[in-house]
């Protein structure tokens, strides 16, 4: 039951937030403030006090079931083979505590945000939450895709009902519409693979089951296991976003509300790459590797063509949704390259930039509150206007171009050198990212603090105060836990281990390939 | 002792921290103290372990210590670990030292700026930066403080942050640098790949045991970490960065030009110069690129009129000997004019400084002259810098680059040794065309707009630092640094003839062409600029060559326009092709239902006959 209430706790926290809206207008938030930090301590007590150092069984039929730290199951449909079937291991543990501090930032920069229906605003991000959450923990297909829609759907209304129409550009409706075509498109495809799994099995064993346990592995030809993994692959590009099909994200990162986009950019970003490294990859291995050199080169288009876009953009928050783009391009690189060290850079990178995102997000719904304007060509010279504001934008500016001693850095660093290892030209290529990064961050920071005072800063009609008290522990909270990854990452390698282990475990009959020279092009040898 | 190591990068850092938390709340004054005492103290410290160091040598002479291990998977551990040998224990020294003045003169120089406390705050930075740079026993570790370096040379270029000129360069400079940076960090990944470790002994050891001279790969890693020095010490071919970087104040031009910062990629290639020794072809380009980037440096600096800017293509220019000592194997020799060229050129700067400020922040040399007797110290300190520069003998100067030039030439490096030779001749114009100029002649100044009378600096902020840079200047050729263990230097035989004096005689026709050109016949040098055989080599030298020309034609035009044509995503309008397609076939069907009986019983007609036709003719 213990993964139930992970589920749960959000889920009942939304609906009473959502009644209370009748008491008091502030009552929602508080209660959904409570449920997230309640859902946080229950997350860390979990981490805090349950054994993830297993280091055993691969994901490979071979080799046994996967281990599980806490595993709940219970009948769901039996006649379709599907249960309530609940798994926690480290990925999904740290992804979860993210997704839960997120969740806590989320409620706070919403705070102001929203004024009106605050009661079924918190409803839809808690559901969300919950939505998160639970696909952080199925182990059942159908349950999967289930929870995959119920995070979906709150998320459309989320942009829809509390976004804003972006100045002289789309409408929230337009962006929330793109948002939900894409990804119901994408997940129809998903569904489609996943009956397309459960029949195979059932062909090949007479079993009608839509279990993690009794799919791996299921024996297929190549060319079913191509489609089927292709039908996945592009439910998860949608999502991560890869280019090409990133179109929907900068559209709903500017039309959703703060509280929209941190969830979006922090936590549902990653629930692709979970997606890929739980299901995508390790039940269709063989093609997955033949995929893998596309991928990766497809990850790398995505951090060069994310940051150059990133670099003319006028809207800072479009900008920061460009940037993600770039970011998350590292982590389908990582994913892809299958070393230890890339992976578990994969997981340092997800959350360095759930943390980073989040909170640069949350700075420019800070900025909109005071300057009423995202638009770069209306600000600048704010570094003399305010004193706390502008050095926490600097500061997450250089995270995200990935300084030393940030998490970002980390992540990255491990991407590339793990990758560098299998696919030195991807991870040279991917490498001009770092430059991109540097030149984008810093031209954000030129065009919203540095010069004179200009456009809105100048304008004197406007009164604005710094960061309050809570806003800046806030970000104290985030920028702290920026540096702490940098510093002493271990923590998260330490929980990530064991799952990176056994999904490396798929990637260890990938070494004639490497000698084959598919995934290593250049003519450095070992 | 050595647990006090630590401490030397401590005690900037708190005076980071303090600063950048209590900001402008402190007084100037307290700001002053922390932000110099703190860099003080760690030059205390670092005397105190250096002197333990020199009389109880560890064995090995090498001492190392583990802070923490920064992460560990599986057999890769980078680690935040200390390394104090004697090359490390040179660059302290002139990192806490030159850099202690350098602070104390900045007390001076910034008083009064609205940014006080968040300068000092940067600066603090920027020598911690570079005590874990030097300090390092992992390259990873080193990394880290190689951007660190990076990002306080960013924040104190730009420091004067309303020009947006001043953003520019910043950017410029780090944006350059960071070019290098990735050099660097794939040149990381390669020895990651081969060795599976970054810590710099193993990864030493593991190059001696498995490459053999000549190693293609081993050229390989020597090329990449070579771009990551070329960045940082901004030799060609990512030299632009440094004249730009002029925008800062100038304790930061005398920070990065002196202490820190540009003397990083000649740290780099010493510390790993056993990976560059496997490597003789990368040598050879060590080598050529400090010679090639001494001459044109060289010649850029002869038509500067702003007076930072000379000094900036001199600091391009003495760097330059420097990569060219290790291009021969003489590290210890490289390290030596490091040292002598932190003392003189820290002076050369605060001078600078002290000029500037005496002339109402006037930096146009043109626009100063006959300044010798309304700033005599000025002068005298100047002067003695010049000297040192100009490698006048028996001056700091002349020692360490006297030893470079005469190892080149009995390494049997001729041409190396002509280009030094040639360049040693150009300092010396240079400089003194600079020292004429500015401090000879007639009074310039009296003739411009804001003129007023030059006031001298005083207080003891202002004449210490000068007057102890000064006499390191002058007698700093004697401090011989301990590099004999760490660092080797090529084996000659002694050099006889006329060879040995040639570097004397080419410092001194160097300020006598000087005094002739620029004092005696100033007409001259005025006549070759505007005379239109010479004007446009004048014009290419003035624009350093014009490599900022062509950048900004081949990197920086064709990015911004690649990124303004891609401002509204085209890979997202490509796949609003079929939302796009769909609404039109919406539009189309819509249009067949139109309500008209008569086109609805035409087209069930026109489907009837194909339907028939169809079935008969198949």
């Amino acid at each position: 039951m213990t993964l139930v209430w992970l589920i749960l706790i959000p889920l009942i926290g939304g609906l009473v937030s959502w009644r209370s809206d009748r008491y008091s207008s502030n009552a929602p938030r508080w209660i959904a403030l409570v449920t997230m930090l309640a859902a946080l301590a229950f997350a860390l007590w979990l981490r805090a006090t349950k054994d993830f150092s297993f280091t055993g069984a691969g994901f490979t039929a071979a080799s046994g079931a996967p281990h599980w730290t806490i595993e709940f199951r219970a009948a769901w449909i039996p006649a379709f083979g599907a249960s309530f079937h609940l798994g926690l291991d480290g990925l999904s543990m740290l992804l979860i505590v993210l997704t839960n501090l997120l969740g806590v930032m989320a409620v706070l920069s919403s705070w102001h945000d929203i004024d009106r229906d605050a009661g079924f605003f918190h409803l839809n991000l808690l559901w969300n939450l919950a939505g998160v959450v639970g696909v952080f923990l199925a182990l059942d297909l159908l349950l999967f895709f289930f929870l995959w829609e119920v995070m979906l759907v709150p998320m459309y209304f989320l942009i829809a009902l509390w976004g804003h129409d972006a100045p002289g550009g789309k409408t929230k409706v337009y962006a929330a519409t793109k948002f939900f075509v894409y990804t119901q498109a994408s997940g129809l495809l998903m569904l489609v693979a996943i009956l397309g799994l459960a029949y195979v099995h059932y062909d090949a064993t007479g079993l009608v089951s839509f279990d993690y346990h009794d799919l791996l592995g299921t024996p297929m030809a190549a060319s079913v296991e191509w489609l089927l993994m292709l039908g996945f692959f592009l439910s998860f590009a949608v999502k991560m976003p890869i280019v090409p099909l990133h179109g929907w994200l900068p559209d709903a990162h500017t039309n959703a509300p703060v509280g929209g986009s941190v969830d979006l950019a922090g936590i549902l970003l990653k629930t692709a790459a979970y997606g890929l490294l739980r299901f995508g990859i390790p039940l269709f291995p063989h093609a997955s590797l033949e995929l893998a050199p596309l991928a990766m080169w497809l990850g790398v288009a995505g951090v060069i063509y994310g940051a150059v876009i990133a670099f003319s953009q006028n809207d800072i928050k479009r900008l920061v949704a460009y940037t993600s783009i770039s970011h998350m391009g590292f982590v389908v690189i990582g994913i892809y390259a299958g070393t230890e060290q890339a992976l578990i850079g994969v997981v340092v990178q997800m959350v360095a930039h759930g943390l980073s995102a989040g909170s640069l997000f949350i700075l420019c719904a800070q900025i909109h509150d005071r300057l009423k304007t995202r638009d770069l060509r209306d600000m600048g010279g704010l570094w003399a206007r305010l004193p706390n504001l502008p050095r926490v934008l600097m500061f997450f500016a250089l995270a995200s171009l990935g300084l030393p001693g940030l998490g970002n850095f980390v992540g990255e660093f491990l991407i590339l050198s793990g990758t560098f290892v299998v696919a030195p030209w991807v991870a040279i290529v991917a490498s001009s990212g770092l430059i991109l990064a540097a030149v984008y961050a810093l031209m954000m920071v030129q065009r919203a603090l540095h010069g004179p005072a200009h456009g809105a800063v100048a304008d004197t009609s406007l009164t604005f105060g710094d960061l309050s008290k809570g806003q800046l522990a806030m970000m104290l909270t985030l920028m702290t836990l920026l540096v702490g990854l940098g510093l002493h990452p271990q923590p998260i390698i330490d929980v990530a281990r064991a799952p990176v282990h056994a999904f490396n475990a798929i990637y260890s009959f990938k070494d004639t390939a490497i000698n084959d020279g598919v995934l290593a092009p250049s003519g450095v040898t070992p | 002792m050595t647990n006090l190591i630590p401490l030397i990068f401590i005690f900037p850092l708190v005076g980071f921290v303090w600063l950048t938390m209590t900001r402008e709340r402190m007084t100037q004054n307290a700001a002053a103290i922390v932000g110099v005492g703190t860099i003080g103290l760690s030059a205390l410290v670092t005397a105190f372990v250096g002197y333990d160091f020199l009389t109880h040598p560890p064995a090995g002479g090498t001492y190392t210590q583990t802070l923490w291990t920064w992460m560990q998977i599986g057999t890769f551990a980078p680690t935040f670990g200390v390394r104090l040998d004697a090359l490390s224990l040179t660059m302290l020294g002139v990192i806490t030292g030159v850099g202690f003045f350098i602070h104390l003169f900045a007390a001076w120089y910034m008083r009064g700026d609205d940014g006080f406390a968040r300068f000092f705050s940067y600066m603090n930075l920027f020598v911690a930066a570079m005590l874990f740079l030097v300090l390092a026993d992992d390259l990873l570790f080193l990394y880290f403080g190689w951007e660190g370096v990076g990002l306080c040379s960013y924040l104190l270029i730009g420091f004067w942050y309303k020009d947006p000129a001043n953003g520019a360069a910043a950017r410029k400079a780090f944006v350059v640098t960071r070019i290098g940076d990735t050099s660097l960090i794939i040149g990381l990944f390669v020895l990651y790949r081969e060795f599976g470790t970054l810590n710099i002994d193993a990864v030493l050891h593991g190059a001696a045991a498995t490459w053999m001279a000549g190693n293609p790969l081993a050229t390989l890693v020597c090329l990449l970490l070579l771009g990551g020095a070329v960045g940082k010490s901004a030799q060609l071919p990512l030299q632009t960065w440094l004249a730009d970087a002029m925008a800062g104040p100038t304790p930061v031009s005398a920070l990065i030009h002196a202490a820190t910062m540009v003397t990083a990629g000649v740290y780099l290639i010493a510390r790993m110069h056993p990976l560059f020794d496997l490597s003789p072809v990368a040598l050879e380009w060590v080598g050529a690129v400090g010679a090639i980037t001494l001459l044109l440096a060289g010649f850029a600096a002869l038509m500067q009129t702003d007076i930072k800017k000379i000094l900036a293509y001199s600091t391009m220019s003495q760097i330059g000997y420097m990569f060219l000592a290790e291009g021969v194997g003489a590290y210890s020799s490289a390290i030596f004019h490091l040292m002598t060229h932190a003392f003189f050129k820290a002076l050369l700067f605060l001078a600078a400084g002290s000029v500037i400020l005496a002339m109402h922040h006037e930096q146009d040399v043109f626009k100063m002259g006959g300044l010798r007797t309304r700033l005599p110290f000025t002068f005298a300190v100047m002067l003695i810098g010049a000297l040192a520069l100009a490698a006048f003998p028996f001056t700091a100067g002349y020692y360490s680059k006297d030893q470079i030039l005469h190892l080149a030439y009995l390494t049997g490096h001729h041409d190396l040794w002509l280009a030094g030779l040639v360049g040693a001749f150009l300092t010396s114009l240079y400089t003194f065309r600079l020292i004429f100029v500015v401090f000879f002649g007639p009074e310039r100044w009296r003739q411009s707009a804001h003129a007023g009378d030059p006031h001298p600096g005083h207080g003891a902020s202002h004449q210490i630092p000068l007057a102890v840079l000064a006499v390191f200047a002058l007698i700093g050729g004697i401090i011989h640094p301990p590099l004999a263990g760490v660092l080797p230097q090529p084996i000659v035989a002694e050099a006889g003839g006329w060879i040995a004096y040639m570097p004397e005689v080419v410092s001194i026709a160097g300020i006598a062409a000087a005094w002739l050109l620029f004092l005696q016949m100033p007409q001259l040098p005025a006549a070759l600029a505007t005379n239109p055989a010479t004007a446009w080599l004048a014009a290419l030298w003035r624009s350093a060559w014009g490599f900022d020309w062509l950048y900004e034609r081949v990197f920086v035009r064709p990015f911004v326009w690649l990124s303004r044509i891609n401002r509204d995503d085209p890979i997202d309008h490509a796949m609003n092709l079929i939302p796009n397609t769909l609404s039109g076939l919406n539009v189309l069907a819509s249009a067949t239902q139109n309500g008209n009986l008569r086109w609805y019983a035409a087209v069930a007609g026109a489907g009837l006959c194909v339907l028939i036709a169809v079935v008969a003719f198949t």
